[in-house]
């Protein structure tokens, strides 16, 4: 597991290095709505009806991530369309 | 057969959101970055919803739904609002941590299986993730300005963040190796952590938040990661370490453009530059005519206009590209002077100018540009102030001293735009206003800048 951390740090660093500065903006936004992946963990607790408080726990999770989601990838993607070149 | 499905998408997910982040490396692909995102995020929700725990949909369908239906309205806020947005998002994430986190401590104490692995975990995401909620929170009510954005400091504010922390670390350290199942110690997790995020947030102003934006981005994907250490899950380690290497990355390169080092950011002994008292004298300054700007620039080669915060609060920047391109018309050369913490977050005002429709191959960084300004004949300033203040290369005693700046004194005119004498945001003079080769244009930014491309339009020529 720590492993795979590493290398996915890794994978990051050499990645996001090579992200235009122009772009730190939808950058950040775009890393936001893939961090909600914890969607994935919250789902689990929120449908495993374990007890009534761990479900509303989840419930609210899955709540707060899928506005990350939804959000993210709409406002990066409006934020990109704006970036044009040059006419000719 | 499930278990081979879940995986798969879950390493299809994976690898969507590393392309994703490629892709954004420039904007031509950009946008395919984005789909690849979707498509990642859906891969591995769908992965998820498939798996065998899953006894019940109801709540997590309501819950679904209630995030789209809040999500959509947050999507379309105007761009100078992004960075609250920004650092809302922020908030919500570590909250899903922390929740998360608390969810998982209750079932497992439940069932006695909480083990020193697990107990370390599970203390870990939930202090980074209430930190991160409360820490952003605030950072949204500072940019919104319902929070004061002036820095609250009193004496020993580092000591008594350091003993929040270290007290929050004991409780999970008791917690882990003491008694797992001890749940007042757990209470007091949670409490201190919220609290540390709070107060680690209150001591900072305005200027200062690019940093802290990036700072709280790469907490946020730490929790995430936390939360894959707690839940066993791979992907989650995964786009956790994305976006927290992402935020590092940023919060490092925010840090060098302030020239902040990172451990003076880490320990929250941030926004405590002290105003520099003016030197009293009165000094002059020559000003200048919207016509007289325009006559300047109408008959130079080469014209670089630094933009700061205040153009955007001017909402000046659809007047700056009416300038851009009747300039540009004459045949002037236009470019744009993009300081890394030009904005209230990283890359924030490329996404203003963006906006205005000016082409993104005329938004120049700072490193960039600066070579070319001794050959520039005029340097507009817009609304930035401490990014152009030569005395941070040369006055020692100045509190931006060493902080990288935009060379715009090396123009051979300066044509500055200022609502008044008064200095920026740290509270600096900016002695580039006394130069003999700098000319102010006192007023709002909109209207100046509206009557230079009048003046422009009006002499004559271009259509």
């Amino acid at each position: 597991m720590l492993f795979v951390f590493m290398l996915a740090t890794f994978v990051g660093f050499q990645v996001i290095q090579n992200v235009s500065r122009l772009l730190h903006t939808p950058l950040m936004s775009l890393t936001n709505a893939i961090s909600a992946i914890a969607v994935v963990g919250s789902i689990l607790i929120a449908g495993e009806q374990e007890s009534g408080l761990t479900t509303l726990l989840g419930t609210i999770a899955v709540a707060a991530s899928m506005t990350n989601i939804v959000s993210g990838f709409l406002i990066t993607d409006r934020m990109l369309k704006m970036f044009r070149e040059k006419q000719k | 057969m499930n278990e081979h499905l879940i995986q798969l998408s879950y390493f299809a997910a994976a690898v969507l959101f590393i392309l994703s982040l490629r892709w954004l490396s420039h904007p031509r692909t950009a946008r395919r970055g984005v789909a690849a995102g979707v498509g990642g995020m859906a891969a591995a929700i769908v992965g998820t919803l498939i798996a065998p725990e899953i006894v019940d949909y109801k709540w997590i369908a309501v819950a679904l739904v209630a995030g789209t239906v809040a999500g959509i309205p947050l999507s379309r806020v105007a761009l100078t609002a992004v960075p609250q947005r920004t650092a809302l998002s922020h908030a919500f994430g570590g909250l899903a941590a922390g929740l998360v986190g608390t969810a998982k401590y209750i079932m497992w104490r439940q069932q006695t299986q909480l083990t020193t692995f697990r107990t370390s975990a599970i203390a870990l995401e939930v202090i980074l993730g209430f930190l991160t909620f409360t820490g952003s929170l605030m950072a949204a009510g500072k940019l919104q300005e319902i929070v004061p954005t002036r820095p609250i400091t009193y004496r020993n504010q580092n000591l008594v963040n350091l003993a929040l922390l270290a007290l929050a670390v004991a409780a999970a350290g008791y917690l882990a190796f003491v008694d797992h199942g001890y749940w007042p110690a757990y209470a007091a997790l949670v409490a201190l952590s919220l609290a540390f995020g709070v107060l680690l947030i209150i001591p900072i102003g305005g200027a200062d938040m690019p940093t802290v934006i990036s700072l709280l981005n790469s907490y946020a994907g730490l929790s995430a990661v936390a939360m894959g250490f707690v839940l066993q899950n791979k992907l989650l380690i995964i786009a956790g370490a994305l976006d927290g290497s992402s935020g590092l990355i940023l919060s490092v390169i925010m840090c060098r453009a302030m020239n902040r080092s990172f451990t003076n950011v880490l320990f929250g002994a941030f926004g405590q530059v002290q105003a520099a008292v003016a030197a009293g004298e009165a000094r002059t300054v020559k000003s200048a005519t919207a016509q007289d700007c325009a006559d300047i620039m109408t008959h130079a080669d080469r014209v670089v206009i630094v933009p700061g915060y205040g153009m955007a609060v001017a909402q000046a920047q659809h007047r700056v590209h009416e300038l851009y391109d009747q300039l540009t018309r004459r045949g002037v050369e236009v470019r744009f002077a993009i300081h890394p913490v030009a904005g209230r977050m990283p890359g924030h005002m490329n996404v203003l100018l963006a906006e205005a429709e000016i082409p993104y191959e005329a938004l120049v960084e700072m490193d960039d540009i600066n070579p070319d300004m001794p050959q520039t004949d005029v340097c507009l300033v817009v609304g930035a102030n401490d990014v152009v203040n030569p005395a941070a290369r040369h006055d020692k005693s100045s509190p931006i001293f060493g902080m990288p700046i935009i060379d715009a004194d090396k123009a051979r005119t300066v044509i500055a735009i200022k609502r008044s004498m008064n200095p920026g945001f740290a509270g600096i003079e900016n002695e580039l206003y006394y130069d003999d080769r700098t000319l102010m244009a006192f007023g709002d930014a909109k209207q100046v800048i509206g009557d230079i491309v009048k003046a422009v339009s009006g002499e004559g020529g271009g259509h």
